[in-house]
């Protein structure tokens, strides 16, 4: 069978530095500093031999990217945030223009890194199904004859008159899938936007990937960080690791190498403390015990602190504790020695772990921040190792039973609570 | 790497596919050249994609459509605004260079001089004003998802037409009026040019509205310098004196300029005054080309990789 997509050598550089001038005037100065045969004042640093590869600081966001996709495959990739999958499916949508390497595909690629993308609020959900449509790439006639399908499908009914600009949230995204899911693209091109949407909503959707797949013979290609539903739609799986393809193959053995090796990323930043003791990872464990990136909100988990013995003595008592951080505040530290523990007599390598009841935080994207002691507290111990923050993304899930996982972003925290009502 | 993989269901993707009624380009032989879309690293200088843009007009329309409702559900006053702006630039410049600096008009009643040069100039103004701002202005849509970029100006230049109607509407009941009136307006068959002279002012608003939107881009602070750029053009266009005021010595200069012959046709066919020749209408008509032509192609170099740089 042919392939209906080819990816040969594909690269995406990015330059630091030379773009983000942004003014007309300091071009002018370089060039006539240039002129006058002296320094840039707006170059970065001194002086580096000009090549043609090398102008300005520059970052490959994935290269030497290489594979085909035959018809009908549903393709997973997946990988770190920063491994580049975000940017190949740019690439791959023509957003942006590959610096090196090729791709060809056959037949119509439709990409959805952002449902409801050119919805305008003044327009109906008919007009905006339409205009939708046509951005994607149908033409009016093709959505006249989905048309049907589509509304029922966002289950939106008698509101298709209405301007979108008074739908719920809700409605909105469903009408904005429904349109995508009817695209009929021969390469379909799904980023992570199955977040959205209530869990019988992301379930429907989940099915009409399948559909379209194995009944209509559609390519998918499926961005995600739920491992859960990457295994459950995808027929193989692509990881990528700093910007190269890691591994390509059966889904349940590329998932299971992604998540043996998945620790969180390190935020940037640098370490301090003496060094004695080195934390080297940091790895999350769902409820069930299995690897996981990201923590679905109000259930228990637990964290995994793997460390290196670089100097410790039997005796040295050591405190291990965390502390979670939102952009704007504090939200709790917790060390080891507040349930009564601390450990002596540590390997040379292994892991502390840290039970969490509860993920009772709104949902979004945290940092962790890890420390450890010895011999006394954060206070009076010796500083072993501050490694950098991690980044801990929190999911929304269905946390007040009520089938809703549109959750509140208000505040920080999310309580479960009982309502009743009684007369005077 | 693909034949490693073992999970594809061959079987009812084949047939159902089949089945569908797919789009053409799939049912396209499948053989090794039956690619339709090839996107490389490497590219070509010259690369026009007006194929793709006709197999989008459907989205043109649709572009066309939203912003003319988007204009007009806002506001009762919407369509009346379009009224109100051009009588108020009249009238004002009415006074100002008519009854002020006493500027020549031609032996045009200066009042129909001005309304006429400022409708037409407007339609130009407004095609390069909205084309100049496509990426800025649509960076959030251009970075989540593809068509073909031209789109947009395109559409703008077809919605606009909308606004140049109603002005032109209100330019020709003002013209009625004059003629009533007795005033020395000779209205003739030269006016069958003037989808010609729309098509320019079109095709050198795009184009010079591509070449600025490619730059700003780049250079954000071009921005500033535009809408003083776009209002010193509309004084080198005859739009408030006719070329009849330069001496002959200088007016070859002016031809640089295409929107001169433009403006000054438009007003020689409603008017019956005004100073027009076959040359120079000719040049600014290829001039108005190499910028159509020059601005596509620094939008197409541009589109590529302007995501990376907003």
């Amino acid at each position: 069978m042919s392939s209906v997509l080819q990816v040969a050598g594909l690269g995406k550089r990015y330059r630091l530095g030379v773009i983000s001038r942004g003014m007309l005037y300091k071009d002018v100065q370089s060039w006539w500093a240039r002129v006058r045969g002296l320094e840039d004042p707006n170059s970065q640093v001194s002086h580096q031999p000009k090549t043609d590869d090398t102008t300005g600081e520059s970052f490959w966001a994935f290269r030497d990217v290489s594979f085909s996709v035959n018809p009908g495959e549903i393709v997973g990739i997946i990988g770190r945030n920063g491994a580049g999958k975000s940017t190949l499916l740019k690439v791959i949508s023509q957003i942006t223009a590959p610096s090196r390497g090729e791709f060809r595909l056959r037949g119509k690629l439709a990409s959805l890194l952002e449902v409801g993308t050119g919805f305008h609020g003044e327009l109906t959900g008919r007009e905006n199904i339409y205009l939708n449509g046509a951005i994607l790439g149908m033409s009016r006639a093709e959505v006249t004859k989905e048309f049907d399908r589509i509304v029922e499908f966002a289950e939106v009914g008698k509101f298709i008159d209405t301007p979108v600009k008074r739908y719920s949230s809700g409605m909105y995204v469903r009408l904005a899938f429904s349109v995508a899911a009817h695209l009929q693209p021969d390469i379909l091109i799904v980023d992570e936007v199955l977040a959205v949407g209530d869990a019988a909503f992301q379930k429907k959707c989940l099915g009409r990937m399948d559909e379209a797949a194995f009944q209509e013979g559609r390519t998918i290609l499926f961005v995600s960080h739920n491992m859960a539903s990457v295994r459950e739609l995808c027929t193989r799986v692509i990881m990528m690791k700093s910007g190269r393809v890691e591994a390509d193959g059966e889904p349940g053995e590329t998932i299971d190498r992604y998540l043996d090796q998945s620790t969180l990323d390190w935020d940037g930043g640098g370490r301090s403390g003496s060094g004695r003791l080195r934390v080297t990872s940091v790895q999350l464990l769902n409820a069930a015990g299995g690897r996981v990136t990201e923590l679905p909100v109000g259930e228990a988990c637990r964290i995994l602190i793997g460390y290196e013995n670089r100097g410790l003595t039997p005796g040295d008592e050591v405190t291990v504790g965390l502390s979670l951080h939102s952009a704007s505040t504090d939200i709790f530290c917790n060390y080891s020695h507040f349930s009564g523990r601390t450990f002596a007599n540590l390997g040379e390598r292994g892991c502390f772990e840290f039970s969490w009841p509860s993920v009772d935080v709104v949902p979004g994207h945290y940092t962790l921040g890890v420390r450890v002691f010895a011999n006394g507290d954060q206070h009076t111990g010796e500083r072993l190792d501050t490694p950098p923050p991690v980044i801990l993304p929190v999911v929304p899930s269905d946390f007040h039973g009520n089938g809703d996982r549109a959750l509140t972003n208000f505040g920080v925290i999310l309580v479960r609570g009982q309502w009743s009502v009684r007369g005077v | 790497m693909s034949e490693k993989n073992p999970k594809i269901r061959t079987g009812p993707a084949e047939s159902a596919a089949a089945d569908q009624g797919r789009q053409p380009a799939v049912k396209a032989p499948a053989g090794e050249g039956g690619w339709t879309t090839v996107v490389s690293a490497k590219r070509p200088l010259i690369d026009f994609n007006f194929g793709e843009i006709w197999r989008y007009r459907d989205l043109v329309y649709l572009l066309v459509r939203r912003d003319f409702i988007a204009t007009y559900k806002q506001t009762i006053l919407g369509p009346l605004w379009f009224l109100i702006q051009p009588l108020f630039s009249t009238i004002v410049f009415t006074i100002i260079f008519g009854q002020v600096a006493k500027l020549p008009t031609d032996n045009i009643p200066p009042f129909l001089f001005y309304m006429c040069g400022l409708v037409a100039w407007g339609y130009f103004a407004d095609c390069l004003n909205k084309s100049a701002s496509t990426f800025t202005g649509n960076a959030n849509i251009f970075s989540k998802v593809y068509f073909p970029r031209l789109t947009v100006p395109i559409a703008n230049a077809i919605t606009n037409l909308a606004t140049f109607g109603i002005q032109f509407a209100l330019f020709l009941v003002v013209l009625g009026w004059f003629i009533w009136k007795g005033a020395p307006i000779h209205i003739n068959y030269r006016v069958v040019i003037l989808p010609l002279l729309i098509l320019q002012m079109a095709l050198l608003g795009i184009g010079f509205g591509c070449i600025v939107s490619s730059l700003t881009t780049r250079y954000r602070d071009l921005s500033m310098l535009f809408g003083f750029f776009v209002q010193l053009w509309m004084y080198a266009s005859c739009v408030l004196f006719p070329l009849s005021l330069y001496p002959e010595s200088v007016r070859w200069l002016l031809v640089l300029n295409p929107m001169v012959p433009v403006i000054e046709t438009f007003r020689f066919a409603f008017l019956g005054a005004g100073t027009v020749e076959i040359p120079q209408l000719l040049a600014g008509a290829a001039v108005s080309l190499v910028i159509f032509v020059a601005g596509i192609m620094i939008f197409r170099r541009t589109e590529r990789t302007f995501c990376d740089t907003i």
